[in-house]
C-alpha cells in the first residue's frame, strides 16, 4: 500500500476543507472498499481524511419522508424501524449485499461510492481506462461475463456492483452533498452516479471534496409491494449478476405506479421507464409482468460472454414483480 | 522482537549433525563461513528431521543476509511512515500503540501485540478468516485501519473464553466437530458470538421472510444461520458442525454430539479382523 498522511477530522467543514484542497486526499469511511483497492495499489491516496467521528449517522424522520445519514451503517440503516416498516426494499437490498461482517463496517454513503468490481479495473497488470484512462478497456474485448449490457462505451464496459442504490432509485431517493464552499446541494440518485462515456474514471457526479451527508427518502405507497431480487453465482455473499428493485402501487387490481430498477446491467442503476408504463393502469398479472420484462430488456446489447443476462434479467424481473405482487416477502 | 528470537535461540541446545550432514557442511565453504546464530538455525532444523532441506534454506538464506542492510538483523528492517498514535482497548486491556497509518488491525494484533489467533486468510475482505468483535460489532481486521480504531474496544478469539472456561460457543464448536484444520475457526467463532447478539436485537438478513415486523429474540432456522455465516468460509468445508454448534448455543437446546473417538477395544477388533485378511 501506498503510504499516506492519515487525520481524524471532527467536523464536516474541516473534512471537506482538508479533502478538496489535495487532489490525492480521500475520505475514508467503513473503508470496506477503499482500503482493498488501497491494497491492490488501484487507489493511492496520498492523504486519508477519517470521517467516521462526524456526526452524520442518524436516521430520522423528517417532513416527507426520512432521512438517512451518509455515515450510518449499512447494518444500522437496514435493522432501523422507519427503514423496515416504510422501505422494505431498502432494507432488502442492503441484507443483500456483502456480509454481516461488511454491512456492519459499511456507511450508506460509501456504499453509494463504491467502485466497480471489473477484474480488469482491479488488476493493475492489465488495461483499464477506469484505473489509467487512456490504456484501453481490457474487458471489451476480454473476459466480459460480468459486464453491461447497457449504456457502456468503447472506452468502459464495467457495471456498478452496488445493490442498495437500485433500491434508493427505485424509492425516489435524493443525496445530499456539502461542497467546498461550505453550500449544500441535493441530486436524484439517478443522477448521481453517470454512464462512462469518454471518461469513465468518474463513477459519479461528485466534485472531487464534496461530501455526502445524507440520503433523503420520500413518503411513497410502495411499503406492501416491493421487492429485491438479487440474482449471483452462489446464494450469499457474492455480487450481483443481475438485480431487480421492483415496486409496485396497486388499486384494486390496478396498478397505478410501478418502478423497475435493475443492477450490475450498466455502469449506474438502471431504470427502464418504458417497463414501467406498460404496467401503469394494467392489471397486476403474469403477462403483463412478461410484457414489462420484455420492454425493459430489448434494448440490450450484450457483449460476448453476457447475453445470458438478458434472459436472466427477464425472468428476475417476472419474478421481482411476482414476489413484490405477494407482500414483498423472502 | 529480535531480543526474543535470540533469547530461543540462545536455550536452544546445541544440536547433532549426522554424520551426512557434517559432509554436506564440510563441501559447502560457503557455510563455514556462518556465523553463530546461523548454524544454530541449521543445527535446529536438522534435529527436526529437516537436514538436507534446511541446508537449501540456509543456501537461499545467504542470498538474503547479503542483501539485509543491518549487520546482524533478522529482519530487512521497514522505515514507518507516516506514524499514528493510538489508543485502544483489546480483550480488556488497555493498549497504546504507534504505528505507520498503513497498519491494519489484522497486522497490529498479530504482528505488534502477538495475538495470533486471529488469521489473515485472503487479507482482502473475502473469506471472514480475521473477524474480530469491534465494539460489539463483527468487522473484518484485515479492511480496518488500526489508526481508525482509537478508543475502541476489540475483541478477538483469545477474549472469547473467561480464564479456563471456554466460551459456549467454543465449547459447541468442539463438540460438533465445527472445524478440520482450524484456520478459519477464529474469525468463525467471533462471528458466531456475534450473531448470537444480532439474533437477541432482532436483527434481520437476507434470508428473514418479513422485514417489516420487527422481534427480538429471533429463533433462527438452519438457513438463517447459513445467510449470517456466509461471510466466513471454510475451506474444509466443515459448515454442518458449524450450524450445529450455532443452532445450539443460539437454541439453547442440547444436541447430541454425533462423534466420538473409537476405544482401545474397538482399534484392537479392527487390527484383529485386518490379521483375519492376511490369512485368507
Amino acid at each position: 500500500m501506498k503510504s499516506f498522511k492519515y487525520t481524524r477530522s471532527t467536523d464536516a467543514a474541516s473534512a471537506v476543507q482538508t479533502v478538496s484542497a489535495n487532489k490525492g486526499a480521500k475520505f475514508l469511511a467503513g473503508g470496506t472498499n477503499l482500503i482493498d483497492l488501497m491494497k491492490e495499489y488501484v487507489e493511492r491516496p496520498n492523504e486519508l481524511v477519517d470521517i467516521t467521528r462526524l456526526n452524520l449517522a442518524q436516521i430520522n424522520s423528517v417532513k416527507g419522508g426520512v432521512s438517512i445519514g451518509a455515515l450510518a451503517k449499512n447494518t444500522d440503516t437496514a435493522n432501523h424501524p422507519l427503514v423496515r416498516q416504510n422501505y422494505p426494499l431498502l432494507s432488502q437490498a442492503i441484507l443483500a449485499g456483502a456480509s454481516a461482517q461488511l454491512r456492519n463496517m459499511a456507511t450508506n454513503g460509501g456504499n453509494l461510492m463504491q467502485r466497480t468490481r471489473c477484474q480488469y479495473f482491479y488488476d493493475v497488470a492489465m488495461p483499464c481506462n477506469k484505473r489509467e484512462p487512456g490504456t484501453g478497456c481490457g474487458a471489451l474485448e476480454g473476459l466480459n461475463r460480468i459486464h453491461a449490457i447497457f449504456g457502456y462505451s468503447d472506452k468502459c464496459v464495467a457495471t456498478y456492483p452496488g445493490d442498495m442504490a437500485n433500491a434508493l432509485y427505485a424509492l425516489d431517493a435524493r443525496v445530499k452533498i456539502r461542497s467546498a464552499n461550505g453550500q449544500e446541494r441535493t441530486i436524484p440518485v439517478q443522477d448521481f452516479h453517470r454512464l462512462p462515456e469518454n471518461n469513465p474514471e468518474k463513477d459519479n457526479n461528485l466534485q472531487h471534496g464534496e461530501l455526502i451527508v445524507a440520503i433523503e427518502l420520500p413518503k411513497n405507497n410502495f411499503a406492501n409491494k416491493s421487492y429485491y431480487l438479487k440474482v449471483r453465482d452462489r446464494a450469499s455473499y457474492a455480487f450481483a449478476l443481475v438485480s431487480v428493485a421492483t415496486a409496485l402501487d396497486v388499486n384494486k387490481n390496478q396498478i397505478k405506479q410501478a418502478r423497475i430498477v435493475l443492477g450490475s446491467v450498466a455502469h449506474k442503476p438502471w431504470r427502464s421507464l418504458e417497463a414501467e408504463n406498460i404496467l401503469i393502469g394494467r392489471p397486476a398479472t403474469d403477462e403483463t409482468f412478461q410484457q414489462a420484462a420484455q420492454m425493459a430488456m430489448k434494448d440490450a446489447k450484450p457483449l460476448a460472454h453476457n447475453a445470458y443476462k438478458v434472459e436472466l434479467g427477464k425472468r428476475a424481473i417476472v419474478l421481482a414483480l411476482q414476489k413484490a405482487m405477494s407482500g414483498g416477502t423472502a | 522482537m529480535a531480543d526474543e528470537f535470540e533469547e530461543f535461540y540462545k536455550n536452544l541446545e546445541e544440536p547433532e549433525l549426522t554424520a551426512d550432514e557434517k559432509e554436506l557442511l564440510t563441501q559447502m565453504p560457503e557455510i563455514g563461513e556462518l556465523g553463530e546464530s546461523r548454524r544454530k538455525f541449521l543445527g535446529h532444523a536438522a534435529a527436526g528431521g529437516l537436514g538436507l532441506f534446511a541446508l537449501q534454506l540456509l543456501a537461499q538464506e545467504q542470498v538474503l543476509a547479503r542483501m539485509q542492510t543491518a549487520e546482524g538483523a533478522l529482519f530487512a528492517p521497514v522505515a514507518e511512515e507516516n506514524v499514528v498514535a493510538v489508543r485502544l482497548q483489546i480483550n480488556g486491556v488497555e493498549k497504546s500503540l504507534n504505528l505507520d497509518s498503513r497498519v491494519s488491525l489484522l497486522d497490529a494484533l498479530r504482528e505488534r501485540m502477538a495475538l495470533t489467533g486471529t488469521k489473515k486468510g485472503c487479507d482482502q475482505g473475502q473469506c471472514g478468516a480475521c473477524t474480530v468483535i469491534v465494539d460489539g460489532r463483527r468487522v473484518l481486521a484485515c479492511l480496518t485501519l488500526t489508526a481508525s480504531c482509537e478508543g475502541k474496544k476489540v475483541t478477538t478469539v483469545e477474549g472469547l473464553a473467561q480464564n479456563d472456561e471456554l466460551h459456549p460457543m467454543q465449547a459447541a464448536f468442539i463438540k460438533h466437530d465445527g472445524f478440520q484444520c482450524g484456520y478459519c475457526t477464529p474469525g468463525q467463532l467471533c462471528s458466531a458470538v456475534a450473531l448470537l447478539e444480532e439474533a437477541k436485537n432482532g436483527e434481520a438478513s437476507h434470508a428473514t421472510a418479513n422485514l417489516r415486523t420487527k422481534a427480538r429474540n429471533l429463533k433462527l432456522s438452519g438457513d438463517e444461520i447459513r445467510e449470517r455465516m456466509s461471510g466466513n468460509i471454510c475451506r474444509c468445508g466443515a459448515y454442518p458442525g458449524i450450524v450445529a454448534a450455532i443452532q445450539e448455543v443460539h437454541s439453547g437446546r442440547e444436541t447430541a454430539q454425533t462423534w466420538r473417538f473409537v476405544s482401545d477395544e474397538e482399534i484392537a477388533a479392527l487390527n484383529t479382523e485386518e490379521k483375519a485378511d492376511e490369512i485368507v
